[in-house]
């Protein structure tokens, strides 16, 4: 199953490189990290996506909460929570797809925020299987380049993961 | 007071309380090793490679339970301390192990003895850091051991950069009395409802068994889990790291388990209804394969480290906490509860256990011409009235001296058991030998374990830590002869060495006493000499039958009922075993 870890963590350098180690020394797999400082600047946090069974995903959270610069972590997939993920897509247009690439854009409450004569940089952001379904809606040939951040997210409610 | 950076690291260790820094001097820790020249106070011990550094400082830490100190210089001093660092992070010893390292401008450039020493540790210490300011130097001294000795112990690198400790730049020292780190809260009290629902569950047990592990020993829980068990009356196991800290001479303990645990331990353990495993981690040298671990049994685990609980096997009731006062507060449950053991299924359940013993699973040849090398390892603990330290290398004699020295107090027993770290033994007894002068301290090895930190022999002499090498000498790498025997048809690859030093010369040109023996009437007598000769570190090089294997044996991908015995000799029965 899917898991998505958010880890308030000591702002140190090193700090992710101890989270990272962690999971290839051990063999825990990866499918994206983010990392940014939090509004406490000796603070930073870090979204992990990861795939395990419960045995797995419950050895990585102790594994990690024992690294000592793991201030604090959660599980976000164990309550309500919401998650988005960042998209830029750079697209070829030709003068007659240029419309239609723009109301498919449209449709998926996306924004063009860079516009040439043969291209448009589209930006979005949604959970991460929003963004699958817009790459997979338009024609993949026009597709220059496509940038995405991994997922980040927050809890819903009252509860959230802070010192 | 102000110092600069490296008399802040000396007075800072001095401070802490440390005897001694096993460590060796490098171009990048020349200002540390001035600053210690000016001092007596903090004692220096000078090996002669830095492994033999660490694994001293280790075994000064296994014996006494104060954290092993090391002083290494960048690049390669570094790199060779690594393998001692893994050798302690793996067996939970507490160690503060301080590299030099380039100046900070050049860190990054490839710069003459740079490693990324941060980096290369980072997957086998406890925590590192890169001292970057020497206003934080002692504050990071100070979390270092708080770190290395708290929780969970292991060691901890303080890599700090040359110009660190530049001599030219003073700051106020203060040393911190205490230090708190807001992301790292060991948790010490076990859940109260837990320890309750664990002693509900070990009085309604019919087959029980306490398997008990290093855990005990770095928990200092010794005491208490003797108490815990005469209570219960319950048969107790010991793992490797757990050796000495219940007596092996009493009657409630049926030895080790594992690989080459007794039969009695290992069947005990598979047929049981209720395991408490204390400070114990499931290691695969001990459950063998885990589907056939244990089927018929409930599981209570107790540890300090949340993440040994459920790493391998499942367990139905973990209790996180330092053993000590969960012992004890488990104690006084038991005292208190209206319920209490089964005491005809124990006395039925002693009755089968018994039955195993009678196989004397440790039996061996007593009547061979050739020394054997159980023999020698009982002798060792009887010319030692059983009191003596006993430091191994990795192999054979290992298992041997496990098996066959009844450890009845905790630290007495220092191995390496989770890295299994030939090279060990030797710098691990003089490290013993510094803590405790008057104690016998033994080192028993091989012939090709002693080789890997023989030059260690040097410092020995120099610091007059008269330890006794008891090499049992099988002209083989005898654990891989014996694997690639059971499991390689004899093709014995590599496993023996065409050219083997003369030792008795070896131990003489650095300057000790060296004997060899070939039979077994010799044993005795000079194993007396070697433990009389007080002043003076003793080779005895002893030729033992070079076929022995090690049994019981748990093959791998077997489980604990299935056993590889020795048949038919001497006063073992011959009948076909389960």
């Amino acid at each position: 199953m899917r898991h998505i870890i958010s880890i308030l963590m000591e702002n140190e350098s090193g700090a992710l490189s101890r989270v990272a180690g962690l999971f290839s020394a051990r063999g825990y797999n990866i499918e994206s990290l983010t990392v940014a400082p939090t509004e406490d600047p000796s603070l930073s946090r870090m979204t992990l996506v990861t795939r395990g069974n419960d045995e797995i995903i419950e050895q990585i959270t102790k594994q990690l909460n024992k690294l000592i610069d793991v201030v604090k972590l959660i599980d976000l997939a164990e309550s309500f929570h919401i998650e988005r993920e960042l998209l830029m897509v750079k697209v070829r247009t030709s003068p007659e797809m240029r419309d239609e690439i723009r109301s498919m854009a449209d449709i998926f409450r996306g924004k063009i925020i860079d516009v040439t004569p043969t291209t448009y940089i589209i930006e979005m952001t949604g959970p991460s299987e929003k963004l699958d379904a817009f790459i997979a809606a338009i024609d993949p040939e026009s597709i220059i380049e496509a940038v995405r951040s991994g997922p980040t997210g927050i809890s819903r409610g009252e509860l959230g993961l802070h010192l | 007071m102000e110092l600069n950076g490296a008399q802040i690291v000396v007075q800072s260790l001095i401070d802490e309380g440390v005897e001694y820094i096993f460590g060796y001097p490098g171009g990048a820790v020349l200002h540390l090793y001035d600053a210690i020249f000016q001092q007596e106070e903090l004692k220096h011990i000078l090996v002669r490679h830095e492994q033999g550094a660490t694994h001293a400082a280790d075994g000064y830490a296994r014996a006494t339970g104060k954290p092993g100190v090391v002083l290494v210089t960048s690049g390669p001093g570094a790199t060779n301390a690594v393998t001692g660092i893994a050798t302690a992070y793996l067996d939970s010893i507490p160690l503060v192990v301080i590299s030099g390292q380039v100046s900070l401008p050049v860190i990054g450039s490839d710069a003459f003895q740079e490693v990324d020493m941060v980096g290369i540790t980072r997957p086998c210490v406890k925590h590192n850091f890169l001292v970057k300011d020497v206003t934080k130097l002692a504050e990071t001294i100070k979390k270092a051991f708080y770190v290395a000795t708290s929780g969970r112990p292991g060691p901890v690198v303080i890599d700090i950069p040359k110009d660190i400790t530049a001599p030219n730049i003073k700051v106020p020292y203060s040393y911190p009395e205490s230090v708190s780190i807001r992301s790292y809260n060991p948790v010490v009290s076990g859940h109260k409802d837990q320890i309750k629902k664990a002693v509900d569950l070990l009085l309604s047990a019919k087959r029980p068994i306490i398997y008990s592990g290093g855990g005990v020993v770095l928990g200092e829980a010794s005491e208490q889990l003797i108490e815990f068990t005469r209570a219960l009356g319950y048969p107790i196991t010991n793992t490797l790291m757990g050796l000495g800290s219940y007596p092996a001479t009493d009657n409630q303990y049926v030895g080790m388990l594992g690989m080459h645990g007794t039969y009695e331990a290992n069947m005990a353990m598979h047929e049981s209804d209720v395991i408490i495993a204390i400070g114990a981690r499931f290691d695969d040298r001990v459950t063998g394969k885990l589907d056939l671990f244990c089927p018929h049994a409930k599981i209570i685990h107790i540890d300090i480290d949340p993440a040994s609980i459920s790493k391998t096997v499942r367990v139905a009731i973990p209790i996180v906490g330092d053993i000590k006062p969960v012992l004890e507060q488990m104690l006084s449950l038991i005292k208190e509860s209206c319920i209490k053991t089964d005491a005809d299924a124990l006395a039925q359940w002693w009755k089968q256990i018994s039955e195993w013993q009678t196989i004397n699973c440790l039996d061996f040849d007593r009547t061979s011409p050739l020394i054997k090398p159980q023999y020698v390892i009982e002798q060792l603990h009887e010319v030692t009235k059983g009191d003596a330290y006993v430091t191994s290398d990795v192999g054979q004699h290992q298992m041997w001296a496990a098996q066959y020295y009844k450890f009845n107090k905790p630290r007495r027993w220092i191995n390496s058991g989770g890295l299994g770290t030939m090279g060990f033994g030797l710098p691990a007894a003089i490290g013993v030998k510094l803590a405790f002068p008057e104690a016998d301290v033994a080192c028993v090895t091989g012939e090709a374990s002693i080789q890997m930190c023989i030059q260690e022999l040097s410092t020995a002499l120099q610091y007059k830590t008269h330890v006794k090498i008891i090499n049992l000498n099988n002209r083989y790498m005898g654990m891989v002869r014996q694997w690639q025997e059971f499991s390689y048809e004899s093709r014995y690859s590599h496993s023996y060495m065409d050219t083997l030093p003369e030792f008795v010369k070896l131990a003489e040109a650095y300057g000790h006493v060296g004997l060899r023996i070939d039979k077994p009437e010799e044993v005795r007598p000079t194993l007396e000499t070697a433990f009389a000769m007080k002043d003076r570190t003793v080779f005895i090089d002893i030729m033992t039958d070079r076929t022995e294997n090690v049994y019981p044996m748990i093959e791998a991908g077997k489980g604990h009922h299935d056993m590889k015995l020795r048949v038919a000799i001497g006063t073992s029965t011959d009948r076909e075993l389960a």
